[in-house]
């Protein structure tokens, strides 16, 4: 186990450090301390190594993760695991806005709440939430999944393409294009897999599917005020 | 685009560090805004009958002592002066609206960035480090303080331009974001009376809260009315002479992160502004919901 | 009744083009979404005039006498900088936009000139890496296709704030044009219309910006530059913005800017001509003093030497073409007419990239219609152009006593018209009057 104290080392040093690792490292158990909201630490991950960071972190925390598996022992700020193409990024706390952001792949875990645009223009990460989301959750979702425990802000799902949104308690409203869809045996399944993987303990089958209506998917005029 | 800091002490004892405090959330919002910075503290109340002024020049070899003796003979009243920096803190035993138009009159070459009887303000240009060692913030105690930390977008880098802007006795307000109408709202506020000392948008904001409250409107409903008549992007942070207030816009996508112990309540546009203030690690840490009112007051924390 | 011809007269208020855009308005319900940039007049490089040498001045012999064209781009704070031969670089065009061909060629094309392409709004294709020896790769709002890995192996990273054709829009693909591969790499459905983000999804605002370019030189080690692109509004703070946020590099497209689908009313009302944005853009900089030390790229209408030597001359490190290639490219080329009239216009009239039916094969995924581009003869088109570009810049560099490009200075130029004098802040010809200055 490396541990990394950042009131000695510079954010820099540590990344190019876990940069410079091979695929098949044996240094693959790192632990970060004081990281004091600082911002992009171990983003760019692309070796499939495990990081715990104790404390706060601040924006783009894991951003473009591949591989590797984080945990963040804290809350952390705006973007934490943007674009994330692979692995797991798990915060114990609370997350700022645009959780997962573009996300491509892997799992991105808050046990704590999301706040707004959480899963923003996602392009296939799965996002389990254990708490609440804000406002504009899912917009623009492109593929992939969103799993909400808690409630859900306003404007959820707004202008959402073929992602899949699983919400179990109150939705405050629905973004453009964006309705509430049966929960099939099949998507009951597939929630309770995401919750697994999440480690999450939630029953399946008492959350909601939202998705797109694919009212937007090609203009007509009669629908120009979703616009 | 900036950085902005509040802290609001609810436990007394910590009053002696306000300032150590804030000057270290202030510096965590460098990067944010390098270009210059401010900071509102609210502390050595004055007697009721007197008004506390800073006032500020350019030139740090501004004879401050000459024009308060100045003022206090018009006004027929003891006046006091302390310096600090490009600014002196003027206590005068009448009321401020009478001592800032005198200052208007006779020396327009003065800015008056604070009034009240309880506030302090101080601007200046540089690094926030800087700006924090030339107004000797380290050492200031008191029950609150705001800050801000500024990157000039579309007004200019000057003392003037910077934040807080002050619309009222003991008012003040710092804005991260940028607001899109605020040129029309300044013509309809001079219609109605008020003067401007800038072309920046946060002056905009504080002229039109504080005009809200002029009509009778409480700090929560001028704040509301300001989600109606404010369009554009922002968090606000208003400093009041019981405590202080947070606001973001509807869509909140400009930052904002708050604290609260049983000690304080602390706010700041990034986390790392908060993460050495004392017991941060058990603090409560949320972000405020878009749209949506927080106050805070000395009243209630009592 | 015959009718007298000579008493019609048209309306300057509603001229045909105006008629034919209501009309068909009414029919469809929708704004007009259409390819190319800013089709309107506007005052342009071409109101400027250098001024060559004379009994003051001397100029450089062609040929023997030295007029160097290459530039360093993002020397501020990368590892890597970009070395390019010549000052003229490829702007950024989506593959989805463009096929393949059209976009292996412009790959070609440029590293044998020694200058830089850069990917589009859908990410890097491999036959661009492939081709295209300098790279620069763009991360847009919609981040269509981003990943780290290309993030690494590309030359240098764009920011892309916004474009001159719709500063403050966002990517627009239609359906025809999202084919399986396109769908693929945008992880959008197959033949759906793309709809547009405007605003990045993590960061709104410079001082978010400044956390993000950060993020950026962590995940690639500082190595590249990184550029920010602004569409030209309020060029003078933006400048100023992306300089405080970081930017190596900072890219500056004008109104003339192109697109290959946004609505008309964006491309023609929104924006400023690239003329003043030059200038703003180099004010900031030296107001700053940053002049030289982040590095300027104006685009928007650039067609020919000229314009890039008076580009230069106010200021500017380089140039980016994006109309201009496809152009050389063949687009609007008088060639297979039919296929023109067949999606409703005709060779040198022809804005329409929006359908994917491009008749000479640039801006389609219908492979029948990109067979008609070769990369080989594309590239071969537009070598040779970019060679007629810099060989016009230098010999208009020579006749101004220049031993290289980046010597010309806004001294020697001067302005035909009024406006072009106050846009470009250089005097008008024949007099030492430039309107607008603030004295």
């Amino acid at each position: 186990m490396n541990t990394i104290d950042l009131s000695q080392t510079s954010v820099r040093e540590l990344n190019q450090r876990l940069h410079g690792l091979a695929p098949d490292t044996n240094e693959r158990l790192w632990r970060i301390l004081n990281p004091k909201g600082q911002h992009a630490l171990v983003a760019g991950l692309n070796v499939p190594i495990e990081v715990q960071i104790d404390g706060h972190v601040g924006y783009y925390c894991a951003g473009m993760n591949k591989e590797a598996k984080v945990v963040i022992n804290g809350h952390c700020g705006v973007g934490v695991a943007e674009n994330i193409m692979s692995g797991e990024v798990r915060v114990k706390g609370n997350a700022s806005q645009a959780a997962g952001a573009s996300g491509h792949g892997g799992l991105v875990v808050i046990e704590g709440d999301a706040s707004a645009r959480c899963g923003i223009s996602m392009k296939g990460v799965d996002i389990v939430v254990g708490g609440s989301v804000g406002h504009m959750s899912g917009f623009m979702a492109q593929t992939g999944h969103l799993v909400v425990c808690g409630d859900a802000g306003q404007s959820l799902g707004d202008s959402i393409y073929e992602a899949i949104l699983y919400v179990q308690g109150k939705v405050e409203s629905l973004g453009a294009d964006c309705i509430e869809k049966e929960m099939t045996p099949e998507h009951i399944e597939r929630l309770a897999g995401l919750l697994a993987r999440a480690g999450i303990k939630a029953d399946p089958h008492r959350f909601r599917r939202y998705g797109s209506a694919r009212k937007l998917y090609n203009f007509h005029v009669d629908h120009a005020d979703s616009y | 685009m900036c950085g902005i800091v509040g802290l609001f002490l609810k436990n007394p004892e910590l009053r002696p560090q306000l300032g150590a405090h804030l000057k270290t959330m202030l510096i965590g919002m460098t990067e944010r805004g390098p270009d210059s910075a401010g900071i509102a503290v609210y502390h050595r109340p004055v007697q009721p009958t007197q008004c506390k002024l800073t006032a500020f020049h350019r030139d740090t070899g501004y004879p401050w002592r000459e024009v308060a003796g100045q003022l206090g003979e018009a006004l027929g009243a003891e006046v006091d002066v302390e310096r600090k920096g490009n600014h002196a803190v003027i206590t005068v035993d009448a009321a401020e609206a009478d001592a800032r138009a005198w200052i208007a009159r006779h020396h327009p070459e003065v800015r008056v960035m604070g009034y009240g009887q309880l506030m302090e303000v101080y601007k200046d240009m540089g690094l926030p480090a800087e700006v924090a060692c030339k107004y000797a913030l380290d050492g200031m105690e008191g029950s609150h303080a705001i800050g801000h930390t500024r990157m000039a977008t579309e007004s200019a880098v000057t003392t003037e331009h910077s934040h807080p802007f002050t619309a009222a006795p003991d008012m003040c307000l710092v804005h991260n974001g940028s607001l899109s109408n605020h040129n029309n709202l300044r013509k309809w506020l001079r219609r109605r009376g008020l003067e401007f000392e800038t072309d920046n948008d946060s002056e905009v904001a504080a002229r039109y809260f504080a005009y809200r409250m002029g009509e009778g409107a409480s700090l929560a409903e001028a704040l509301e009315a300001g989600l109606r008549d404010l369009d554009g992007f922002y968090t606000f942070t208003m400093g009041t002479r019981d405590g202080f207030a947070v606001l973001r816009d509807g869509i909140a996508c400009k930052p904002a992160v708050l604290a609260e112990t049983d000690d304080w309540v602390a706010m700041a546009s990034e986390f790392r502004s908060l993460a050495n203030l004392p017991g941060v690690e058990k603090a409560n840490i949320w972000e405020p919901k878009p749209a949506v009112v927080y106050t805070w007051s000395l009243q209630e924390a009592a | 009744m015959s009718v007298d011809r000579r008493a019609l007269r048209r309306s300057a208020t509603f001229p045909e083009h105006v008629l034919a855009e209501i009309h068909r308005a009414a029919d469809q319900g929708l704004y007009e979404i259409r390819g190319f940039g800013a089709k309107r007049r506007l005052p342009t490089f071409d109101d400027l005039v250098l001024l060559g040498a004379s009994v003051s001045r001397y100029p450089l012999e062609g040929y023997r006498e030295k007029c160097g064209t290459d530039v360093v781009l993002g020397t501020r704070y990368a590892k890597k900088p970009i070395e390019l031969k010549i000052p003229i670089t490829i702007a950024g065009m989506s593959f989805g936009a463009l096929g393949a061909n059209a976009k292996e060629a412009i790959g070609r094309a440029a590293t044998a000139m020694g200058t830089s392409t850069t990917t589009g709004d859908g990410g890097m294709t491999e036959e661009e890496r492939q081709s295209s020896k300098t790279l620069v790769y763009q991360v847009l709002p919609s981040r269509y296709g981003l990943n780290p890995d290309d993030l690494r192996r590309a030359d240098a990273i764009e920011v892309v704030v916004g474009q001159g054709a719709k500063p403050g829009g966002g990517g627009m693909l239609l359906g025809q044009k999202i084919t399986e591969r396109v769908a693929k790499m945008r992880d959008l459905p197959v033949g759906i219309d793309q709809r547009s983000a405007c605003r990045h999804p993590d960061w709104t605002g410079p001082d978010d910006l400044t956390i993000k370019i950060q993020e950026i030189r962590e995940i690639t080690d500082w190595e590249k530059p990184i550029y920010v692109k602004v569409g030209a509004t309020r060029t003078r703070y933006d400048v100023a913005l992306a300089v405080k946020a970081g930017a190596d590099v900072v890219v500056v497209d004008g109104m003339q800017g192109g697109t290959a689908a946004t609505q008309d009313v964006f491309i023609e009302h929104v924006g400023i001509p690239t003329l003043p944005a030059v200038r703003l853009a180099v004010e900031a900089l030296q107001e700053m003093d940053m002049h030289r030390k982040v590095q300027l790229i104006v685009s928007g209408g650039i067609r020919s030497g000229a314009d890039v030597a008076k580009a230069l001359a106010l200021g500017a490190d380089a140039v980016a073409i994006g109309s201009a290639t496809m152009v050389a490219l063949g687009c609007n080329r008088p060639v297979y007419e039919e296929d023109y009239h067949a999606i409703g216009t005709e060779p040198g009239y022809c804005h329409h990239c929006h359908t994917g039916k491009c008749p000479v094969g640039i801006t389609t995924q219908i492979p029948e219609l990109q067979a008609r581009l070769k990369p080989e003869q594309g590239a071969r088109w537009l070598r040779n152009y970019l060679s007629v570009m810099v060989l016009e810049l230098q010999t208009l560099a020579r006749a101004c006593g220049k031993s290289h490009v980046l010597n010309l200075e806004p001294d020697d130029l001067v302005a035909l018209t009024v406006e072009a004098a106050a846009m470009a802040g250089v005097p008008l010809a024949g007099t030492d009057w430039i309107p607008g200055r603030r004295y």
